[in-house]
């Protein structure tokens, strides 16, 4: 199997120094958090990956990294070979690039443009990357993207305000769609909703998987989550990966300790509870 | 049968507005007993928060209690003036709210915060309102050298944990906790839980805890409502409810619980499909009806009502 992204050696480093003049003054040396150390790991094509672990464990630096909203400070992130980072690229070639990528953030609230129309949320990203013709093309784009997500096509028309959470990030995630990207990078999509939505949610999620072949990273803290979504968990803690298996095992036996500790911490319905159909 | 702390009856609170009145909380009854932890659990908007609100006389203007009693023991509470409100918020029920970062002051220490608290509500001189401060955050594994300490130098689950102290503080006999771990990682979440009902088994206290997650009802509570629009849909023991779900929402909502415990990437996961109505377009009858997959003809005219029954729904009661 091809690895489709390869995560290599991936560091982060942010200053947190006080300005030089109190340095000086107070005789203090700079100050470094290392938010993500030296991690590595990679994704198949078609594959969800999960990051679990607490906050401040680095997810969702690695997150914002592996979209190119963040710089690392030393490593390498691969998409189907090309090295997102590259400096040498030209703006076109990482134009392309990242066009293939795309991220659906936590909060629909604060992730949508209040002003903006639905329709015009959708378009923008087509614009962006000049992927339709003309008007009615682009039209015909945005109903297409409402009706993927399980939205009416009148929608567009409608502000964000209009809608639920679980419609908002119905909105999000047509949005991410809306450059045909083949790796989504989800950085905890249900946590702000109810668990009846977040439900609706994940299936839309793993639905589109087995349609578009997509490939996910997804950033969670909620093991539960983890067992129905991914094909492979990485556990982070203060920025190291502990532990690294697919799914099952991971969960079945995990190695670290940290891992058991999260596992167990899970809140659990009693196990004999009925199943609906 | 151990005594009832608080008893609420046929509780009704609208919200008048330009077309008629809101009404996010429709004819809930419910007992709560002594050192029990009852759970409300729903979708947001269920009026899960609404009925805490109601309970401690925090419901914002223009919004009032309609009809309906609610009995702190022998006392009728829904009807007090401010001071004699005063005198049962923070003293005989207290609060603990979701987010620790709002409910705590900033500019003053923990310490500061603790003792105001104990002062306000119980007659004792200021050294012992000291002592009792720091046997609190002892009490919540909180180091009492951290009593001079501000709310922002703490994490989220050491700030939860204050709060809990602070609630505790005056020695209330029910703690109203609205969603107290929903903010927090789930392995602090399951610390702060513990420390809840170990806390509230050792002093006694009733605790009404809402939240939206099955998976924190199942492991913290005795009893559970199940709320949705503003009714009651289902209430009952936590272990038989879990075990033997009547309502078709409770069923829904304990299907659409992921679980560590089984499922895998093929999984579909149960989903209730559609949302939560909005209050000013409730439907007929069952409000659940239009989202319900088992609805009868009569479910879309007629309304049911939890009476009988821990149940208020037609599959188990007769027209």
């Amino acid at each position: 199997m091809s690895d489709f992204i390869r995560v290599e050696q991936l560091s982060r480093r942010f200053d947190l120094s006080e300005p030089w003049l109190v340095r000086m003054i107070n005789r203090k040396p700079k100050r470094f958090l290392d938010a993500v150390d030296n991690v590595s790991f990679a994704i198949e094509r078609g594959k969800t990956y999960a990051l679990v672990g607490e906050s401040g464990s680095g997810k969702s630096t690695i997150a914002r990294i592996a979209v190119g909203l963040l710089g690392p400070s030393s490593g390498r992130i691969l998409i189907d070979g090309h090295n997102l980072h590259d400096r040498e690229l030209s703006q076109a070639e990482h134009r392309r690039i990242r066009q293939r990528l795309q991220m659906v953030f936590q909060s629909p609230y604060a992730s949508l443009n209040p002003r903006w129309r639905v329709g015009n949320i959708l378009a923008e990203p087509l614009r962006t990357f000049s992927l339709v013709d003309g008007r009615q093309a682009e039209q015909k784009r945005v109903n297409e993207l409402l009706e993927q997500v399980g939205l009416s096509t009148s929608d567009a028309r409608r502000f964000p305000h209009e809608f639920s959470g679980g419609q908002r990030q119905r909105i999000s995630i047509a949005r991410a769609l809306a450059s045909r990207p083949d790796f989504i990078v989800c950085d905890e999509p249900t946590s702000a909703l109810d668990v009846s939505i977040q439900a609706q949610v994940l299936n839309l999620l793993k639905e589109l998987q087995r349609d578009l072949g997509l490939t996910y990273l997804f950033i969670t803290h909620d093991l539960a989550v983890v067992r129905v979504m991914a094909h492979r968990i990485g556990v982070l803690k203060s920025g190291q990966l502990v532990e690294e298996q697919d799914t099952a095992t991971l969960i079945g036996s995990p190695q670290s300790d940290y891992t058991r500790m999260l596992i167990r911490s899970a809140p659990r319905i009693r196990d004999d509870r009925p199943v609906i159909n | 049968m151990s005594e009832t702390i608080l008893s609420v009856r046929n509780l009704r609170v609208v919200f008048p507005h330009r077309h008629g009145v809101l009404v996010p909380i429709d004819e809930i009854s419910f007992d709560v007993k002594k050192g029990e932890i009852i759970g409300f659990v729903g979708e947001s908007g269920a009026g899960k928060s609404m009925t805490g609100a109601a309970i401690i006389g925090l419901i914002d203007p223009p919004g009032y209690i309609e009809r309906g009693e609610i009995w702190l023991k022998e006392e009728r509470i829904d009807q007090l003036g401010i001071s004699a409100a005063n005198r049962i918020r923070g003293r005989r029920i207290s609060m603990v709210f979701q987010d620790p970062l709002t409910s705590l002051n900033p500019l003053r220490t923990i310490g500061d915060q603790l003792v105001e608290t104990i002062l306000t509500h119980l007659p004792v001189s200021a050294d012992e309102a000291k002592r009792k401060a720091i046997a609190g955050l002892e009490e919540v594994d909180i180091d009492p050298e951290r009593f001079n300490a501000y709310p922002h130098e703490f994490s989220g689950g050491m700030r939860q944990r204050v709060v809990i102290a602070l609630a505790l503080s005056a020695e209330p006999e029910l703690i109203i906790a609205d969603e107290p771990t929903t903010a927090l990682d789930v392995s602090v979440q399951a610390q702060v839980l513990e420390l809840l009902k170990k806390l509230c088994r050792e002093h006694g206290a009733s605790v009404i805890l809402i939240t939206h997650d099955m998976g924190v009802i199942a492991e913290t509570t005795d009893r559970v409502a199940v709320l949705y629009a503003g009714r009651l849909a289902e209430i009952g023991d936590t272990q038989t409810l879990l075990r033997d779900p009547q309502h078709p929402y409770t069923k829904g909502l304990i299907a659409s619980t992921p679980s560590v415990e089984y499922g895998d990437i093929s999984t579909e996961l149960f989903q209730i499909t559609g949302a939560m109505p909005r209050l000013d377009a409730l439907p007929d009858g069952c409000a659940f009806h239009p989202r319900c997959g088992q609805a009868l003809a009569h479910c879309a005219t007629k309304r049911p009502h939890i009476e009988r029954n821990r149940v208020a729904c037609w599959l188990y009661n007769d027209v």
